[in-house]
């Protein structure tokens, strides 16, 4: 499955890019977050992350389809 | 209406058009660049958006609150991009029929932008160093709506 995987914050600094298109085998948000997780060295656990897929939340369980653009969410500061 | 501004927005324009002939009340929030944070000095902040969630999360924040409380309309306009110190980051406009309406409304916006709106600070310190701010520790539920 290819995925596009846009980068915010801190995710952005440790990743070194605002996003990638990903192969990859995982089938939903836990486990495409684990994956690119080892390979960036991210340090936040998925406890202190949202997940929104193509724009919206979604729960780590959502089923991933082919050309979605998912973003693994940090802990907000706006305001 | 929520908006995300690249540029520097107008408080007095903003308010104007909260203006109905129905309003008694109207309670606008500021937040402002500060020069310090946590005890350190900081001399300007970048503000990153994703943008097409943090427009409907925004745009869900001023439903809710029209249903919450008895008011007329309510707006608000968030900076992105680099900011120097005493500059506008967000602005929230309410207009209501009376004045406890107006400023609980208001509140409640600019709190729950602060919980929930996908928008980060990235503060850039004086002795050079940055660091995007996640201030929130407790764990966050798998896809549960923060309300």
């Amino acid at each position: 499955m290819n995925y596009r995987v846009l980068y915010f914050a801190s995710l952005g600094d440790r990743a070194g890019m605002d996003a990638e298109q990903v192969n990859s085998l995982s089938l939903d948000a836990r486990g495409l977050y684990s994956e690119l997780r080892a390979r960036h060295g991210f340090t936040l656990g998925e406890e202190r992350l949202r997940v929104a897929v193509n724009g919206a939340f979604v729960a780590w369980e959502q089923r991933l389809h082919d050309g979605d653009e998912v973003v693994f969410l940090p802990p907000v500061s706006g305001g | 209406m929520f908006r995300l501004s690249e540029t520097p927005v107008a408080p007095a324009t903003l308010a104007r058009e909260l203006a109905h002939s129905g309003a008694g009340a109207c309670a606008t929030f500021e937040g402002w660049v500060r020069d310090h944070n946590a005890g350190r000095a900081v001399l300007r902040l970048g503000y990153q958006a994703y943008a097409p969630l943090a427009l409907s999360e925004g745009e869900r924040i001023l439903k809710e609150v029209r249903e919450k409380f008895a008011i007329i309309d309510a707006r608000c306009v968030h900076r992105v991009g680099t900011l120097e110190i005493g500059e506008l980051a967000v602005w929230v406009g309410v207009s209501a029929g009376h004045r406890h309406a107006a400023f609980d409304a208001c509140r409640y916006i600019i709190d729950e932008i602060k919980k929930r709106v996908p928008i980060w600070k990235n503060e850039h310190y004086a002795d050079g160093e940055s660091g995007w701010l996640h201030p929130d520790n407790t764990p966050i539920s798998s896809g549960d709506r923060l309300v």
